[in-house]
Order: C-alpha cells, then sequence, then structure tokens
C-alpha cells in the first residue's frame, strides 16, 4: 500500500470515528406495573426472537436496568432504527415491604425485594441522567395519568431535552381512558397500545422510528 | 398530652439561598421527623431527581418509607425573551406539599387547590 492509499485509509477512520453516532438508547421508564418489562419483552421478541426480564403482578418485579442492544424496528414504509433498549425499574417516591406481604411474601422477602426496589428506583435515575437519549414513557390507561411522580417524572425527561413518547398501555382493559393521558401531556405525542394483546403495538413502532430515528 | 403534627412552611426567599443538597436535607430531616414540608417554591427537575433518589437511599424496614409530594401544576405559558435570556427555559416551580408517605394522603388536586389528609402517627 503506498503512502497515498494509506494516508487516505487513515483519514477515513478518522472521519468515521469522528462522526459515528453512538446507537442510541431508548429508556422505558414509568410508574411500577405500568407495563414496562411487557413493552420490552415484546420489542426484543418482535426484532429479535428473544426476551428482556421476567413480568409479574407484584410491583417492582424489575429491580435492576437491562439493556439490550442492536434492535432493528422498522415502520410499514420500510423505515427503520437501530437502537438499544433499556428496561428500568418503576419510579416511586415511596416503597413500604408490607405492600408486598399482601402478594403472599414472607417478612424476609418482601424486605429484602423493597431493599432491593429503592436501589433500582436510584438506578433508574442514575439511567436517565447519564446514559439515555430518549424515553418510552409506560403508563397503565386504568389510572390517574396526573399522579404527581408521572408529572415529576415528564418534567425531569423533558428538562434534560430528551425525545419522549408516552406509550398508554392496558387499552383492552374496559375502565382504560387514554385520552385522560392526552389531556395530562399535551406537549408529547401519546400512542395507546396494549402490551399483552399486541394492539396498535405496529402504531408505536412507527412512532418510535420518527421519533427516535 | 395532645398530639399534634408539626408542619414547616418555607419561604421562597429562604429556599433561593439555598444549594440543591441543603435543599433535599432539610426536606428529608424533616420528614422522616414526621414533619409537614411546605415549599413556597417547588423544586427544579433536578432538584426532584435527587430527592427520588436521596429518598430512596433512606427507606428502612418498620422505619421510614418514602414521601408523598405534591405540587400545583405548572404554568404554561413559555417565557418571554428575557426569562430565555436570563435562563429560565422551563415552567416555573409552584408550592409544594412533602410530607412522610405513611402519613400524607393526597384527597385532591386541581390547578390551584391541594387537599390533604394527615394522620398522626
Amino acid at each position: 500500500m503506498d503512502i497515498i492509499t494509506q494516508t487516505k485509509a487513515r483519514f477515513s477512520r478518522f472521519l468515521a470515528a469522528f462522526f459515528r453516532k453512538r446507537r442510541a438508547r431508548i429508556g422505558i421508564y414509568g410508574p411500577p406495573n405500568a407495563g414496562k418489562t411487557t413493552l420490552a419483552n415484546r420489542i426484543v421478541r418482535d426484532w429479535v426472537g428473544e426476551t428482556i426480564g421476567v413480568v409479574s403482578e407484584i410491583p417492582h418485579e424489575t429491580r435492576r436496568a437491562s439493556r439490550k442492544t442492536d434492535i432493528r424496528i422498522m415502520d410499514a414504509s420500510g423505515d427503520s432504527i437501530t437502537i438499544d433498549i433499556v428496561d428500568t425499574p418503576g419510579v416511586t417516591t415511596k416503597i413500604d415491604y408490607k405492600d408486598f406481604l399482601e402478594y403472599g411474601l414472607e417478612r424476609e422477602e418482601a424486605v429484602q425485594r423493597a431493599r432491593e426496589a429503592t436501589e433500582g428506583v436510584a438506578e433508574a435515575m442514575h439511567w436517565l441522567r447519564e446514559d439515555i437519549d430518549g424515553v418510552i414513557y409506560m403508563l397503565d390507561s386504568t389510572e390517574d395519568p396526573f399522579a404527581q411522580v408521572n408529572i415529576m417524572m415528564v418534567g425531569i425527561i423533558e428538562s434534560r431535552h430528551l425525545p419522549v413518547l408516552i406509550a398508554a398501555n392496558k387499552i383492552d382493559l374496559p375502565d382504560a381512558m387514554p385520552q385522560r393521558i392526552r389531556m395530562a401531556f399535551p406537549q408529547h405525542p401519546v400512542v395507546p397500545i396494549s402490551c399483552v394483546g399486541g394492539q396498535s403495538v405496529e402504531d408505536l413502532y412507527t412512532k418510535m422510528v420518527q421519533h427516535f430515528g | 398530652m395532645v398530639k399534634g403534627i408539626q408542619i414547616d412552611l418555607i419561604s421562597a426567599e429562604r429556599l433561593s439561598k439555598m444549594t440543591t443538597m441543603e435543599k433535599i436535607h432539610l426536606i428529608l430531616d424533616n420528614v422522616r421527623s414526621g414533619t409537614i414540608v411546605v415549599l413556597e417554591k417547588g423544586l427544579s427537575p433536578e432538584e426532584q431527581s435527587a430527592l427520588i433518589e436521596m429518598t430512596m437511599n433512606e427507606i428502612l424496614p418498620d422505619g421510614f418509607n418514602g414521601i408523598e409530594i405534591e405540587t400545583y401544576p405548572s404554568r404554561e405559558e413559555s417565557p418571554g425573551f428575557i426569562a430565555r435570556l436570563m435562563g429560565r427555559t422551563g415552567p416555573e416551580s409552584r408550592l409544594t406539599v412533602i410530607g412522610p408517605a405513611n402519613q400524607l394522603r393526597m384527597i385532591r388536586k386541581d390547578r390551584d387547590l391541594i387537599s390533604a389528609w394527615i394522620s398522626t402517627r
């Protein structure tokens, strides 16, 4: 290889390294039991054929953030994005181990779960501060979207100038009211979905390509 | 002996002289001891983020189990040119009530009304 070719190759590598954009890390945030892990599992299963975490009716099943890399999502027109998905523990301002006893857990197990859950919330906040490029904020359509923790979290995400998509989950349930979520957060796109039934998940993928691409 | 609840109302002027960590410690030290804290001016998003993290660090089994927090909705008007020039780009934070999660329950919140119920321990 002559000196001109070597110099060109080195310059090309320099330019590629300089302009290479890190793959966007999209965090799935929201209160406990909104369906964050169910959505993460659906995305990963639909596009990679795997799962990311265990789902449970007991709050705070996800107590550590977990990441799945290199997920290529395509919309109906063929446009695509490649992202990392980060499933995060549910964010709250209070955790009482006694709440877990109602689900049949022994005291020791409930205390341990509560301790891990507090660490998980702190970890989720840390990821948001350091390592997240965009957010899917997951809400249960049957719950009050005006809960203070949601208002605070969306405000925190906005203050970091991160793109936000709001997923209004559980629209398959009879008392779902996704329109209340639209009223609560008119400044952000809201996509009503059912992660369990798969309703309108394609719409979410289209919005993800548009919003995070 | 008459049982009661202490309520501390902290002025915007006092808050403006405090750093983030001073505010967080003031809130959590008071709330852990059962005091209801009312901030005349609310916390910034960064301060709210720090408050959530610090609260989680303080939770103990059969002890402090977190906070209940409520604030008036932000006013949505976009800041004017001068406000943007001064670096204020977000919505204005408003009166905020914070208390122990096992004593303070929010009953109702409207645009200009927060109704709360406080129990003795």
